[in-house]
């Protein structure tokens, strides 16, 4: 119909694209710059593998026009750290076997950040991060290990205990 | 999702002049799927990407509200009454200290609400014009009587979700929690016609049931817009409590919720309650047999438990759904408490 150009920051990075109105987040970060790490699945909100930051807040890019996003920042888990420079949330989640299949971790791991930057120095509960997790489902249902990863790290970036 | 056109309203007198329709209006002028004639306002896009999805939706021009900054804010007035702008969102409303200390109930039902990143981009406007969650609605192959049909397949089919009361023609459950709680602090909409014109309307008036309009659930007319919604001052000794009751201990919409504000006086006892049951009915339900049962009375679990019993007094559950009964008459009982700091 009527093509129009996006302007959005990912990851630190610009970028300048050429979009349909009715392509949402996901599609252009998976079909058009070929990021793979956010998820397809439910496309309804309902599942969280689509989780990406935007404004560091957790959204489902599922259900986000990407002309919604206009000017403003969105970081994927390709933002977050790389192997030699992991995030204490990915460090975590490795140190606690949090990842099965893997399909809902960038997810997951997103929504955490999210919820600890909402929440800083200070240890949330066990049932505090269950509900913030509450958006992302882990079909492998290995949620107890996520839970103490994500407690972990939270400790860890609330400097507690330090980054090894 | 079909392709349209999109326009980023910068200011309300430019969203105003797109023209939009209702979506309930659109839906029913092109029964069928899909309707394709309208400029549709946007806000958060939750429940617009969900129908335009389901195929029982397609704008030709989507107006994006995002960019209207006076629609974003929450701001006490002079008399000491509340207006929170129609694009705040479910987790601004959440976390906000003033609502949280006053309001306690709205922080807490848009708290409860979806998901924390749907309640991240889901707008306050955009949650109380939502449209129904019911599944025959939601399906292009069911033409049921809310989108124009001869029938309601709920009546007869699966309505384990549906409503206990005022199921007339139609057994929807209001879809919006945070409207549990905005009735029974006895809030207000503020819209804004395509003139320019300003009115408000109480809210449980503006939320209409199916035997004032089967085909929509509110009373906003085409081309206007839903700028803020209006919280009385508090008065002094109100409290509130909301619950909810999902069928998982995870996110969805509740089966079953419950808001309660108690006016209280210095001798403990209750001058005016204010109890609303979330979905039990296509509106909010407000309880006047609970409310009127606790008026005057000092809150304790007998006054508690008799008023939970006159809430659910003239229900009409359907063949799926009396569990809902007893789940209501718990939650009713269990807010008053709740409320009273006697949980
Ligand atoms: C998995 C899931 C779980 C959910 N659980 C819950 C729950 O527990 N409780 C609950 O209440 N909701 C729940 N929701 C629904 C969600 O909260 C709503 O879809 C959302 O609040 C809609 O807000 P929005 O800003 O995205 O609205 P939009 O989708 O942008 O708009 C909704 C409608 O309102 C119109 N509109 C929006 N703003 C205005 C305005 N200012 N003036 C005039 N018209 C306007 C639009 O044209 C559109 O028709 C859930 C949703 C999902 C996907
Ligand atoms: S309950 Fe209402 S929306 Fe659902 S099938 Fe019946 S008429 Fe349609």
């Amino acid at each position: 119909m009527s093509r129009r150009i996006l302007n959005v920051v990912i990851n630190g990075e610009r970028h300048e694209l050429l979009i349909e109105p009715h392509w949402t987040l996901l599609q252009v970060l998976r079909g058009q710059i070929g990021m793979m790490g956010t998820k397809e699945n439910c496309l309804e909100a309902e599942c969280g593998v689509c989780t990406v930051l935007l404004e560091g807040k957790a959204v489902n890019s599922c259900i986000l026009l990407a002309g919604q996003v206009e000017g403003r920042a969105i970081t994927t888990i390709e933002g977050l750290g790389d192997p030699e420079h992991l995030h204490p949330l990915q460090a975590a989640f490795i140190e606690h076997g949090a990842v099965q299949c893997g399909y809902c971790i960038p997810g997951m791991i997103l929504s955490a950040k999210s919820f600890l930057d909402e929440n800083p120095g200070r240890q949330p509960t066990r049932q505090e991060i269950r509900e913030a997790l509450a958006g992302t489902l882990c079909r492998c249902t290995g949620y107890g290990k996520i839970v103490d990863a994500v407690a972990a790290a939270a400790q860890r970036m609330a400097g507690k205990e330090p980054t090894p | 999702m079909k392709g349209f056109a999109w326009t980023s309203a910068p200011d309300l007198a430019a969203a105003l002049r797109a023209g939009s329709a209702t979506v309930a209006a659109t839906m029913a002028a092109a029964p069928g799927p899909a309707a394709a004639n309208a400029v549709i306002l946007k806000a958060g896009g939750i429940d617009l990407l969900d129908l335009m999805k389901e195929g029982l939706l397609a704008p030709q021009r989507i107006v994006n509200l995002r960019g209207i900054p006076e629609l974003g804010r929450i701001a006490e007035e002079p008399g000491g009454a509340l207006r929170i702008g129609a694009m705040v969102t479910l987790a601004q409303l959440a976390g906000d200290p003033l609502i949280r200390a006053r309001y306690g109930a709205l922080a807490q039902a848009a708290g409860g609400s979806a998901s924390p990143q749907i309640r991240h981009v889901a707008t306050l406007g955009g949650n109380l014009l939502q449209r129904p969650r019911c599944w025959y609605f939601r399906s292009i192959h069911h033409d049921c009587a809310r989108k124009g049909g001869r029938q309601c397949f709920a009546f007869m089919g699966e309505n384990q979700y549906h409503a206990i009361f005022g199921q007339y023609g139609c057994a929807i459950v209001h879809p919006s929690t945070a409207a549990t709680a905005l009735v029974a602090f006895d809030a207000s909409v503020e819209l804004v016609g395509a003139r320019g014109a300003r009115r408000t309307v109480a809210l449980e008036n503006f939320l209409l049931g199916p035997e004032v309009d089967l085909q929509r659930e509110n009373a906003l007319a085409p081309g206007e817009i839903l700028t803020a919604v209006l919280l009385p001052a508090p008065k002094p000794g109100v409290r509130s409590f909301h619950l909810r009751q999902g069928e998982l201990d995870s996110f969805d919409w509740p089966i079953a919720d419950v808001a309660v504000v108690l006016e209280l006086g210095r001798d403990g006892a209750c001058r005016r309650a204010g109890v609303v049951l979330g979905a039990a009915a296509p509106v909010p339900y407000r309880a006047r047999g609970a409310e009127s049962a606790l008026a005057g009375q000092r809150i304790a679990e007998g006054t508690a438990r008799s008023a939970a019993i006159a809430a659910l007094a003239g229900a009409t559950p359907l063949a799926k759904n009396a569990y809902k009964v007893p789940v209501f008459e718990a939650l009713v009982r269990r807010a008053i408490l709740g409320a009273a700091g006697q949980a």
